[in-house]
């Protein structure tokens, strides 16, 4: 099956138009010694077979299981309009709106989208987008050392442990120093930060909720290090921000976070969407596309892509970022998803997710042998104390049909009695219960 | 139109959220709390599904237009890959299940299409070992670049420069630079690609790399990419093919045989998964023999008994460039698009987009300037220099274009070429959507001739004519006030 409409008459008229004798011929600046030979690939199949084919290898996936699990990344519903948005070809088909007048439409969603963050975040300004929480975080550092003339970054250890992962993968061959505060299951430990924030610092990288789940007001923290002239960074749980204390309430510089809750599947770790947002006065240091208003000779109100100076097709090594593709259409399913739920619609969603977390936290404790870390408040996700290892608990909760929570020693090592467990607005009652009982069972 | 904010009304809604079912109350202190409501649009479910369907009425797409958008590969993204990306076993699967427990057995159905997917560029490309992780392009190139200085640093060198010609997409600088590297630009010859004549002269032991496109930005195949392999790696430096063009060789050559070491492909081009008006893409790389220990954490590894694993403990590697396994819901639409192609379909991929470029230059030629006037691959690149000096530039023939329903080919790149116009049609445009866009094109070209001011004022047919770009950089407006600050203002 291939998706390529001529005839073989059209064919033989095209080539004649070329004058070239065959399809072969159109290859020759390729010398024959350079060409593939018949590559070990199988043989095409139909639009049904394919299909029949990649349900089959679906239904080999544990979906079944009915999640607590989240680690950052969370089983949200998402309404059936978000899908039905992002399924209009002329949206997902589209690219780059590099031709403004041609691309209203991505443009003043782009437009709509960078407001709906600044809103949900507190901040100033946000971006067009960036792949994901990992990547946008690793980005705020750069422009963070940008910013300061700085190299050194301090680390919170409540910052998901991949992405710390990926932030010194990627600094690896440049001048960027690292700090890690020491682990802590908790909220930031305010003495074990000050020592190492000093006049050499970029950026202090905090998370709330952090990797724990635990809720902070860090408005303290980004005092200190505002100051010895370092910047604040802030990844955020953005579901979260229907009611805990914004980034921009707190004095941060950088806001950054994963999208994935707003209206996007899980689907094995992407496609996400990274977000940043950021103070007005640092925009030309912010990486990633911007969408602007402007207008045409009548007068009429129109959006354009701006401050592309800043990117890689005009600015090239000297750009921001080498940021293009990005994730737009993720950005509209977080578009879609906030003008749906809506102020009052954000604070039910958040709302639920925390009393559900908060029921199902008074559930697990009430069971021998387990308690839950209540050393600062919670949103929806947080930290169990088995009297077995985790890993051998959620093991046991899989044959019973629960992904029942992350085993912390797989990122914390010491920490093999700890069970990391979600709740989100899509469990019930019911199944927290159940949940209960299961994990009570194999203690 | 009006933004969806300006369209809020206090107390409306657009989703109901349920009441709760459980009977106890988070306690979130006061202090913790923000302060004032994210104000989000208070709008209907009805009032947003309009409002989108309008926005997604004002543009240009694929499904509603020829999208001849140079290097972009803009081909037709069949409908079934949306049904098999969106399958519930699929969309559904949580990222952190294979760390629950056997490193994967939860996720068989998953991992084998990763697994697969990464034969069949192996094959494709004739690559050693491919990573999936990488989320775009550009992110791919930072990979790829990583994945070098990782080799290098490796064998206890500290190369310092990648060379990439003046030809390059932006991307290529950027990537390199961003991954700690010096650019060294290398000039194009009177032909459209690197001499080795100049860039014998660039290469040295500093030299970690040669980043280049092939076909290149001008759509042309550099015969001598084995002569320039060479010389890179007599200086102990890597090949990298950045893999944006591949749809003019995908089943022809393979980068692998060509002399390169790193290959980086854009799913969103080559493989027709959509490009969603700017991304999700994914930019999966590719590697020889040698740099495989240096590929990110993790692999998929199929073990003896045919199962399907995670591979974490790889003390070489660059760590993780991504949290997971990449854009996965993009790579499933690739695999689907493999599938349903097999061998025999890649080949007519690729022969048929390069026919569809050929045929177009080839009856484009009497009307426009071809700076290099030789057979194209994939794509090729116009001058409107001639029409410029009448006073109808690049951005002129684009904004016609568009009055006739055409989106127009990447303009303005690349820079080597004054007044470029880059197309690239693909191999799914029919012939007389091609020879719609020709006599588009020759229609412009006359009205150049005879009446440069109806190109002027185009376009005419848009819900915005053209668009004030300094005023928008000037009088910067990128995020719509809150409707107390705008009372304050």
């Amino acid at each position: 099956m291939d998706f390529i409409p001529h005839t073989d008459a059209q064919r033989r008229e095209m080539l004649e138009a070329i004058g070239a004798a065959s399809a072969e011929d159109l290859f020759a600046d390729i010398p024959p010694a350079m060409r593939a030979g018949e590559l070990n690939l199988p043989a095409g199949h139909s639009e049904i077979w394919v299909r029949n084919h990649l349900e089959h290898l679906a239904a080999k996936n544990a979906t079944h299981l009915t999640p607590f699990v989240g680690g950052g990344f969370y089983d949200h519903y998402v309404p059936s309009a978000v899908t039905a948005i992002l399924r209009r070809g002329e949206l997902y088909t589209a690219y780059t709106p590099y031709q403004a007048e041609a691309s209203q439409g991505t443009l003043q969603a782009i437009y709509e989208y960078q407001t709906a963050i600044c809103r949900l975040t507190g901040m100033e300004v946000a971006n067009a987008s960036l792949y994901d929480g990992g990547t946008a975080l690793y980005e705020a550092a750069m422009m963070a050392t940008r910013l300061t003339g700085r190299n050194k970054i301090v680390l919170d250890s409540g910052v998901n442990p991949i992405y710390r992962n990926m932030l010194h993968g990627y600094t690896r061959n440049l001048n960027v120093a690292f700090r890690e505060v020491p682990t802590a299951c908790g909220p930031t430990p305010r003495d074990q930060v000050e020592p190492f924030l000093d006049e050499e610092t970029a950026a202090i990288v905090l998370q709330n909720p952090n990797f724990f789940g635990f809720i902070d007001d860090l408005a303290d923290v980004v005092d200190m290090a505002h100051r010895v002239g370092a910047l604040a960074v802030m990844s955020c749980y953005p579901i979260s921000l229907g009611l805990v204390k914004t980034p921009g309430e707190m004095g941060v510089d950088i806001a950054t976070g994963e999208g994935q809750s707003l209206g996007l599947p899980l689907s094995f770790g992407g496609p996400y969407l990274g977000f940043m947002a950021t103070r007005k006065k640092f925009i030309r240091q912010m990486p990633g596309r911007l969408a602007g208003v402007t207008h045409d000779k009548e007068g009429r109100r129109g959006f354009v892509l701006t401050l592309q100076t800043r990117e890689q097709h005009i600015r090239r090594q000297g750009a921001t970022s080498n940021i293009c593709t990005n994730e737009a259409l993720c950005a509209l399913a977080a578009l879609v998803y906030l003008s749906l739920v809506g102020k009052e619609g954000l604070k039910e969603v958040a709302q639920l997710c925390a009393d559900k977390a908060a029921y199902a936290a008074q559930r697990l404790d009430r069971i021998d042998g387990v308690s839950v870390h209540r050393a600062a408040p919670f949103f929806n996700e947080f930290v169990c104390d088995l009297p077995v290892y985790a890993g051998e608990i959620v093991s046991g909760l899989i044959e019973k049909g629960y992904a029942g929570g992350f085993p912390l020693a797989q990122y914390y090592p010491g920490m093999e009695k700890r069970l990391l467990v979600a709740v989100t607005e899509k469990r019930t009652r019911e199944e927290i219960g159940a949940f209960a009982e299961a994990l009570e069972g194999l203690l | 139109m009006n933004l969806i904010f300006e369209k809020s009304t206090p107390g409306r809604r657009g989703f109901r959220v349920p009441p709760s079912d459980v009977p106890s109350r988070a306690e979130i202190p006061q202090a913790l709390r923000r302060t004032r409501d994210a104000e989000l649009p208070e709008v209907s479910e009805l009032e947003v599904v309009r409002h989108f369907t309008q926005l997604s009425q004002r543009n240009f797409s694929i499904d509603t237009h020829m999208y001849p958008l140079g290097s972009c590969t803009m081909k037709y993204n069949p409908r079934f890959l949306e049904d098999v990306a969106a399958l519930e076993g699929f969309s559904r699967l949580h990222p952190l299940l294979p760390q629950l427990r056997g490193g994967g057995i939860l996720t068989q159905g998953a991992l084998q299409v990763l697994y697969e997917v990464a034969q069949w560029l192996c094959e494709i490309t004739g690559m050693a070992q491919f990573s999936m992780q990488p989320l775009a392009g550009a992110h791919g190139e930072l990979t790829g670049a990583m994945l070098i200085a990782a080799y290098h640093r490796f064998h206890g060198n500290r190369k310092t420069t990648v060379i990439i010609p003046d030809s390059a997409h932006g991307t290529n600088p950027a990537s390199a630079a961003i991954a700690g590297y010096q650019v060294v630009a290398a000039p194009s010859n009177e032909r459209g690609v690197l001499d080795p004549a100049h860039v014998k002269d660039l290469v040295n032991d500093q030299t970690a790399a040669l980043m280049l496109t092939c076909p290149n930005t001008l759509g042309l195949f550099n015969r001598d990419i084995r002569t320039l392999a060479d010389m890179v790696h007599a200086v102990g430096g890597l090949m990298y093919y950045d893999g944006a063009n591949l749809n003019a060789i995908a089943g022809w050559a393979r980068p692998g045989d060509l002399g390169f070491d790193v290959v980086q492909l854009n799913l969103h081009k080559t493989f027709a998964t959509p490009h969603g008006g700017g991304g999700p893409g994914a930019g999966p790389v590719g590697v020889a023999e040698p740099l495989v220990p240096f590929l990110p954490t993790s692999v998929v590894v199929k073990r003896a008994d045919g199962t399907y694993a995670l591979e974490y403990d790889r003390k070489d590697s660059i760590g993780y460039v991504a949290p997971f396994y990449g854009n996965f819901g993009v790579i499933l639409k690739a695999y689907a698009y493999m599938l349903a192609l097999g061998r025999e379909g890649l080949k007519r991929m690729a022969e048929t987009a390069v026919l569809n470029a050929n045929y177009l230059l080839a009856r484009l030629r009497p009307h426009y300037k071809v700076p290099f006037d030789r057979r194209c691959m994939h794509e090729f690149v116009l001058s409107a220099a001639p029409q410029a000096k009448k006073g109808v530039k690049a951005l002129d023939i684009a904004k016609g274009l568009i009055d006739r329903g055409i989106h127009p080919p990447t303009m303005y790149f690349p820079g080597i070429v004054p007044e470029a116009l880059m197309i690239e049609p693909t191999e799914t445009e029919s012939k007389e959507t091609l020879d719609a866009f020709v006599d588009a094109m020759i229609e412009i070209a006359r009205l150049a001739d005879e009446d440069p001011d109806a190109l002027h004022r185009a376009p005419t047919t848009t819900p915005v004519g053209r668009l004030d770009e300094v005023a928008a950089a000037r009088r910067l407006d990128v995020c719509f006030p809150l409707p107390d600050d705008a009372a304050q203002a």
